[in-house]
């Protein structure tokens, strides 16, 4: 992999990643598209600029961790890592098929260099938690991005997590929200709305940037800033579109859980060229 | 090896005692061992690891779903994370949590449930745990450990710490009899043969194995001879042992502080309808309990040692 800090260099990665989401879910004809799409730029800009890790030593000491906590987006993962060269990229389609290493939701048995088997919501946010406090304890200095769900958030253990975290001065520690409005029965503020939700995050004790989750100078910016806060963590809520890149899947709650037909897969590919 | 008429019920500390100085002890010699706890040090006893050891000790606050998944977070970094609530507590509030990110990824996480069973006594239903047995054998990787004494709950915090992988420590509040010296050895996976015995066996763990040992006195003393399996591992059992069992003795007696329908017996049974089918009677808890002192527990629900006696009586009756 080559790392790089350019946007549009970044943007052209998140192209090519959105090209294995829409493939690789095509021919599992099953699988989370939606928010697999909406989370490319938060994914690839912390693999590919912001954080310290190396693809030929997955079991580096000192390396920076991420936990994909919303697990069903595992495509987004998947396909990051196989780019960055931990997992082969030709295997890919096999995603969610018998004998596959792209197990249906992230599997730490069949891929060593995840961070944690999850699948589970409300969940990854603890065990950041839990790898943000090793580092402190071991005096090292990596630090430890959790991403999350907009509906995931509807569990009540992340908010045990995001009070202790600040309670704790978990510094060391960056959540993001991918906060694209949907969820598999309907839009989020349908469901159970999670607003004020900045609001919510700050009276949690933690340090709150906003911005467009797709806007990749600003997601540099925030990085930079997460990491520069000291005495609490920092939540990103990055206000984000489900299924973003490919028209027909954008703010569509069918393609949360629903992968694209053959026809579907031509069409979105023709608009990722 | 005892003889049971010899055997004497003398109190000895609580084994939630044994496992808070046991883990201080690991935490001297292992700067790895940290330990999270969910505002019960003082009852967990992991109070005086957090005396010495403040900076590795986590309080969690109430939140035993975040301390499961903040002890799985650091085990995943390199530590030996030991989490500790009342069984009742961080067994079904941490479930979740403990089967999607510690079972199923077999993650090195250690968990010690105090106040189980119904010896908790006065604090009532709602803080007893007579399901956890079922829960965490249900978890597949995990070890489950059930010890009886505080000699023995020195042992399964050691072998638990040195052990790469999840496990689950049954202990209780109450001062609990002892039945070990202090040098006696064990060996995970492995029933120990506190007696000997031909006419029937007498299957228990935790606080009923001193109870199985005074049944065993009372049978003796009607001219049968009882053996007594004290099983700490509930998970892997020892088949081999329940094997011999039935084999030379013919029928055997499962007692335990947990509910019947869930618990060791049912293992017990499972094994012998793999390897040697025999007949079984099963001491144990039929339903939620109540309020009281320990001991008046005990005698109301059916856990003691004349128990144990009658239930051997029934097996032996049973015998082809």
């Amino acid at each position: 992999m080559e790392r790089t800090h350019d946007p549009a260099a970044l943007a052209s990665i998140c192209k090519q990643i959105r090209r294995h989401i829409i493939t690789m879910t095509g021919a599992a004809k099953s699988g989370h598209p939606g928010g697999s799409l909406s989370a490319v730029e938060v994914v690839v800009t912390l693999y590919w600029d912001v954080m310290r890790h190396d693809p030929a030593r997955p079991d580096w000491p000192d390396r920076d961790r991420f936990i994909l906590s919303k697990g069903h987006a595992a495509p987004v993962l998947y396909a990051t890592l196989a780019e960055c060269g931990y997992t082969p990229k030709e295997t890919l389609n096999t995603l969610r098929k018998f004998g596959s290493i792209y197990q249906g939701h992230p599997d730490k048995r069949f891929i060593p260099a995840l961070e944690a088997s999850t699948g589970s919501l409300g969940e990854g946010l603890s065990v950041g938690i839990g790898m943000a406090l090793a580092a402190r304890l071991d005096g090292k200095d990596y630090r430890t991005y959790v991403m999350l769900g907009d509906g995931e958030i509807q569990e009540g253990q992340i908010w045990e997590a995001a009070m202790f975290a600040s309670f704790h001065k978990v510094d060391n520690l960056c959540a993001i929200v991918d906060y694209n409005k949907l969820q598999l029965d309907g839009f989020v503020k349908e469901i159970l709305d999670l607003e004020p939700l900045a609001d919510k995050w700050r009276a949690f004790g933690w340090h709150v940037i906003e911005l467009d989750g797709h806007d990749i100078p600003a997601l540099q910016k925030a990085f930079a800033e997460a990491a520069a806060t000291k005495g609490k963590p920092t939540v990103i809520i990055a206000h984000t579109i489900k299924g973003k890149g490919v028209s027909f899947m954008e703010n569509s709650p069918k393609y949360h859980g629903v992968a694209p037909t053959p026809e579907e897969v031509e069409l979105a590919l023709k608009e990722l060229a | 090896m005892l003889t049971a008429a010899k055997y004497e019920k003398k109190l000895g500390a609580a084994t939630r005692e044994a496992f808070g100085r046991t883990l201080v002890e690991l935490g001297r010699q292992n700067a790895d061992i940290v330990v999270g706890d969910a505002d019960l040090t003082k009852s967990t006893m992991t109070t005086y690891f957090a005396k010495e050891f403040p900076d590795r000790l986590f309080e969690c606050g109430i939140a035993e779903a975040n301390m499961v998944a903040i002890g799985a977070g650091l085990a995943l970094a390199g530590k030996i994370p030991f989490v500790s609530s009342f069984s009742a507590f961080v067994m079904t509030k941490g479930f979740e949590q403990l089967r999607v990110l510690v079972a199923y990824p077999n993650v090195n996480l250690k968990v010690v449930g105090t106040h189980s069973g119904i010896s908790i006594g006065e604090d009532g239903p709602s803080q007893m745990s007579v399901e956890e047995i079922a829960l965490a054998c249900a978890l597949p990787n995990f070890v489950v450990l059930s010890p009886a004494d505080e000699t023995a709950t020195r042992w399964a915090v050691r072998w638990a710490a040195a052990h790469r992988g999840p496990v689950f420590i049954r202990t209780g509040r109450p001062k609990a009899p002892i039945v070990y010296n202090d040098g006696a050895q064990f060996e995970m996976g492995k029933a120990v043969e506190l007696v000997p015995g031909s006419d029937v066996t007498l299957v228990a763990t935790g606080l009923l194995v001193a109870e199985a040992l005074l049944a065993a006195g009372q049978l003796e003393g009607e001219g049968i001879s009882a053996r007594v399996l004290d099983i700490h591992t509930v998970k892997p059992l020892d088949e081999d042992a329940l094997e011999r069992a039935a084999r030379e003795t013919g029928a055997l007696v499962v007692a335990e502080e947990h509910l019947v329908d869930s618990g060791l017996g049912v293992r017990v049974a499972q094994a012998l309808a793999k390897r040697c089918p025999a007949p079984v009677e099963f001491v144990g808890l039929h339903g939620y309990a109540e309020s009281g002192s320990p001991d008046e527990l005990l005698d109301k629900y059916d856990l003691r040692a004349p128990d144990i006696a009658a239930a051997a009586r029934r097996a032996l009756a049973r015998k082809g």
